[in-house]
């Protein structure tokens, strides 16, 4: 304003008016009108200039044009146009192909589309396009031509960091008192925990507000914990904190998943179409989780990943990639429409280049230990094709074992987590089409050419509820029957004179259950009636074949064992409104502690990885469980007794804070004696106010009646 | 312990008052009459016709001649408890909420609701020894606290009137001069709305229950936060044995929404907790809705709850109460 004044001074001068009279601040411009007197706060408007990106993001290089002299030069725009407004709109005349002095192109040509989306997705699609022989089109976004350019001619070693040794990522396996780990998200805090069982509550570890985005999730052998960001995932570990150890770039994602060996994230987003009539967009990448370069990514149309399977309406089923082989995470699969594609992870590539082709494949599951898949192809033809399980192995893609099935109208594999059997339940029709009934084919897969058993239940017409394999073991249980009193039967693949034969262990009739959650240890499993049974808890023990205890946790929405299958999580989490938290059970039905939480999202235990000991050595350590419990039984004792002693001691205290207010209080009670009676205008005393139980006997003399009692037996 | 269901008011409780012998329970409810019953054997003994509105509160005088009910229908009546005649109305301009009788039942403090454009308010009457004599002036009227004031009692020998209500803060007021001593901490303080208070009977602490799910003890004199007891659902009724080291937490989950889940959901228990050692002793299931009114028969042998299902169920205890240990 400084500089306006001069000026204005000169024109009032002119005009003969005294600027001292004036009252700037009652002059009101017409508004929008600043008559070129720029506002004190103008110029920081101009200072704040929002810095935009570049916006070259949405156009595309093209290079690899035929050459051709200017007579042709609307006609190839006009074949390049085609072929690129295919994939979204080019903004108007921007489609621009430099041309030499002489008329000639040179080879290449700019493209600039609406959206940055349909850029990169013109050069995914366009990119290694063969217009023809000589012409393979090289597409680059126009915002790397700068990288491009960077790139020094001269190469270079890279630097090598020295070793900076990290921190123990397991240090929680080494716990002096043995516990296990747990998180919990609830409302916006994320917590990590010890299950504290001696001590009847939980030992916080680590706890952080807004951690997580959606969810948290561990890894398979409990080494990290992943957090998932409107960015990226994340993973978190360390000794004795929780530190980021790896961030994994992928805006959106959605889902994440680990390799059952930890060495790979997969991560997944799908992104809403710029055209509302096209599918979704979908995203996947493979990291590899300690160095979290990426390993590979996939992109495609929501449908391309939604075809066999449980896809169906829903999109995507997830987990898109399945892994196999076992700990090694050697192989990776996923179904496509009429193959099942198959990647090896030392390459990340298709095994022998190619796919496997199975007509019509609806689902596939990999063995949890061996390389081998099991595959399941419906009937077709109308029945002339019969529908048919086989097993696959990897990577010979050699089939080992295939069963007919026929009239099936639904099939699910199972598999024993050793991979040592597999059970397929088959929906098969009945001869009237009308209704379905359910069989199991049982294979046994360590055996020699794999035996197949058929087992059908003694009531043909129950409806199967649930089935569950015991871990590392050779039983299962099946929930069958009418849905409000169920029967749950148990059967063993391994009976002492019957090696070869499945074998039914017992039928619990009418168990109020709908779901089976064995021990991960076995042995030991839960029935529980979730749901519509408002949360019944049955703890079994198939060994002996008896009920240890039942139980109810109100509303209970999870289960989850620990990994030892010591103890037993089960919690209501947010479906509900009310009644949110966990409770922690031991293995045999006794409930420990009690945690509330309100909007309660999850409970996880931290996994454990695989014990090193040796099969035998974990049997001699059964068979002489006694001399190894000693050591740990003492230390339940001692803790015990200094749980009671510390217990004591606090009773005590809080007794004697009380006794002190109670003193204080008679005291001033006491004070107050006086005036209080002068309020109640001297009547009534202080004694009285205390309120003291007094027996008093009443006795009344109602009849009095004399009698003569005969005595003859009584004397002598 | 086999409860008396009294069946008698149409409507939810929402108070109840022992007389000082603990021979008569008197009974407020959102039907419009008070009644009395005979605490022993809950015999109805009669009810206070009169009210056009909800009762909120009640409170009896020392020598039980002498009853004092709020109402919804913005007054507050004197009643003969003997004969139920009406001696006296005070009238306001809002709901009265809760009254409270002093130190030798020569003054009342009675609160009014917010209602319309008037704020909250607690009014200080005098009671005249003759009902003739009465009148409706004020001796003393505090404003401030936002919301509701559930309840406002006397403290030690009338000096104090300690306030709580929908703002969770507890208030201690000079008497005399209307002067705000004390507010409790909004740190250790309840979260939410406190639904009610109740004296020790030496006055010397009291217990207010909250719906953020817990009640807790202080000092009268010095506001001083001694004891939390945690519940898991809201609590709209506390009262405290003066026999044991007991104190007793009734609520549930809100009225509108007990008909949207099972019976066992709600809890609507009467919770017994350990004064001392804050811990659950045990529960007193029964009513078919949240507990409204919790009251303690002054010799500690019997206590009755009232509900939103409209019945007060009266509980003497049977002998293996008094010796409970934990």
């Amino acid at each position: 304003m400084a500089d306006v004044m001069p000026v204005l001074e000169d024109r009032a001068a002119q005009l003969g008016i005294d600027l001292s009279q004036v009252d700037f601040d009652s002059i009101r411009l017409p508004p929008g009108e600043d008559f070129g007197i720029i506002s004190d706060d103008e110029d920081l408007k101009e200072v704040d200039h929002l810095e935009f990106d570049q916006g070259f993001d949405n156009i595309i290089v093209v290079d690899n044009l035929p050459v051709v002299p200017s007579e042709k030069f609307d006609k190839l725009v006009g074949v390049i146009r085609k072929i690129y407004s295919q994939i979204g709109t080019i903004k108007e005349d921007e489609l621009w192909m430099p041309v030499d002095a002489s008329g000639k192109t040179l080879g290449y040509c700019f493209i600039e589309y609406n959206t940055p989306q349909e850029a990169e997705l013109a050069k995914e699609k366009t990119h290694g396009y063969k217009l023809d022989r000589s012409h393979i089109f090289a597409v680059n976004m126009f915002d790397d031509i700068d990288k491009f350019m960077k790139v020094p001619d001269e190469w270079a070693p890279p630097e090598t960091k020295p070793y900076t040794p990290g921190e123990n990522l397991e240090q929680w396996l080494t716990d002096e008192k043995a516990r296990d780990q747990f998180v919990i998200r609830a409302g916006s805090d994320t917590e990590v925990l010890w299950n504290d069982a001696r001590h009847l509550k939980p030992e916080p570890v680590y706890k952080r507000s807004f951690w997580t985005e959606s969810f948290v999730q561990w890894s398979p052998l409990g080494t990290y914990l992943a957090t998932v960001h409107r960015q990226g995932a994340a993973v978190w570990g360390g000794a004795s904190s929780f530190n980021r150890l790896m961030r994994f770039a992928h805006p959106q994602v959605k889902h994440i998943d680990f390799s059952p060996g930890e060495r790979f994230l997969v991560t997944y987003s799908s992104h809403e179409p710029s055209n509302p009539r096209d599918t979704h967009r979908v995203v996947l990448n493979i990291f590899d989780v300690r160095t979290g370069k990426v390993m590979r990514d996939f992109k495609g149309s929501a449908d391309e990943f939604s075809v066999g399977g449980a896809g169906g309406v829903t999109g995507v089923s997830w987990p898109v990639f399945r892994w196999g082989g076992g700990k090694d995470d050697k192989y990776f699969a996923r179904i496509g429409k009429n193959v099942i594609s198959v990647y090896e992870t030392e390459t990340f590539t298709l095994i022998d280049k190619k796919s496997l082709k199975v007509e019509n494949v609806m689902d596939f599951n990999w063995s949890p230990t061996d390389p081998i898949l099991a595959l399941f192809v419906p009937e077709l033809g109308g029945g002339n094709q019969p529908a048919r399980v086989s097993l696959v192995q990897i990577p010979s893609k050699e089939e080992l074992r295939q069963k007919n099935l026929f009239s099936v109208s639904d099939c699910k594999m199972y598999w024993q987590s050793n991979g040592d059997y597999l059970a397929v339940k088959v929906d098969r029709y009945t001869k009237t089409k009308k209704s379905t009934y359910t069989g199991f084919e049982l294979f046994r897969i360590k055996e020699r050419d794999i035996p197949i058993e058929v087992l059908e239940l003694e009531n043909k017409n129950d409806k199967i509820l649930a089935f569950a394999w015991e871990p590392k073991g050779h039983r299962f249980a099946i929930i069958h029957g009418d849905s409000p009193r169920p029967d749950v039967s148990f059967y063993t693949m391994r009976s002492g004179t019957n090696t070869g034969r499945v074998v039914k262990l017992t039928t619990l009739k009418g168990k109020q259950a709908n779901a089976l959650y064995w021990s991960p240890a076995g042995r030991f499993i839960i029935l529980a009636g979730l749901k519509v049974f408002n949360g019944q808890l049955e703890f079994y023990n198939v060994d002996e074949l008896e009920t240890m205890a039942t139980a109810e946790h109100f509303m209970a929405t999870d289960i989850e064992w620990d990994p030892t299958g010591r103890y037993v999580a089960t919690a209501v989490t947010s479906v509900h409104e009310m009644e949110n938290g966990f409770n922690i059970w031991s293995f045999n039905g006794k409930l420990l502690y009690r945690i509330l939480k309100d909007h309660f999202f999850q409970f996880l235990w931290r996994p454990r990885p695989p014990s090193f000991l040796s099969p035998e050595k974990e049997e001699e350590i059964a068979k002489n469980l006694k001399k190894y419990s000693k050591k740990y039984e003492a230390e339940d004792q001692d803790v015990s007794m200094l749980l009671s002693e510390q217990d004591r001691e606090k009773r005590r205290m809080l007794k004697d804070e009380w006794d002190r207010w109670v003193h204080e209080w008679k005291r001033l009670h006491e004070e107050e004696k006086m005036e209080r009676q002068k309020l109640r205008d001297g009547e009534a005393s202080d004694e009285e106010e205390e309120y003291e139980a007094k027996e008093v006997e009443v006795e009344e003399l109602l009849d009095v009646t004399e009698e003569v009692v005969s005595f003859e037996y009584e004397q002598e | 312990m086999r409860p008396i269901l009294m069946k008698g008011h149409e409507r939810p409780l929402t108070f109840l008052k022992y007389n000082r012998d603990g021979d008569l329970l008197f009974s407020c409810a959102k039907d419009h009459t008070p009644t009395v019953w005979f605490a022993d054997n809950g015999e109805r003994l009669g009810t206070y016709r009169g009210h056009n509105g909800a009762v909120w509160s009640c409170d009896v005088s020392r020598d039980s001649t002498l009853l004092i009910t709020g109402s919804a229908d913005q007054t507050a009546k004197l009643w003969n408890v003997q004969t139920g005649t009406q001696l006296y109305t005070f009238n306001f301009d809002s709901p009265a909420r809760s009254v409270d009788l002093g130190v030798g039942d020569k003054l009342v403090v009675i609160t009014t609701d917010p209602f319309m454009e008037l704020t909250s308010a607690i009014h200080v009457k005098r009671i005249s020894h003759d009902p003739s004599n009465q009148t409706g002036e004020s001796v003393l009227i505090l404003k401030g606290p936002q919301g509701r004031i559930n309840r406002a009692v006397w403290g030690p020998l009338n000096r104090t009137i300690i306030s709580a209500g929908e703002d969770a803060v507890i208030r201690i007021w000079d008497s005399e001069t209307g002067k705000l001593l004390k507010e409790s901490d909004k740190e250790t303080g309840h979260k939410k709305a406190i639904t009610s208070l109740v004296k020790s009977p030496d006055g010397s602490h009291f217990l207010t229950g909250s719906l953020d799910k817990s009640a807790k003890l202080w000092d009268t004199r010095t506001l001083t936060l001694i004891k939390t007891y945690v519940t898991e659902r809201p609590v709209n009724a506390v009262t405290m044995s003066p026999l044991l080291d007991h104190v007793v937490l009734g609520g549930g989950q809100d009225a509108s929404a007990v008909t949207t889940t099972d019976h066992r959901a709600g809890k609507f228990e009467a919770k017994f907790f350990d004064r001392i050692l804050q811990q659950e002793i045990g529960g007193v299931k029964g009513h078919f809705g949240p507990i409204n009114a919790l009251a303690f028969n002054p010799d500690g042998k019997s206590f009755s709850s009232g509900g939103e299902d409209g019945y007060v169920r009266l509980h003497h205890f049977d002998p293996d109460y008094f010796n409970i240990k934990i």
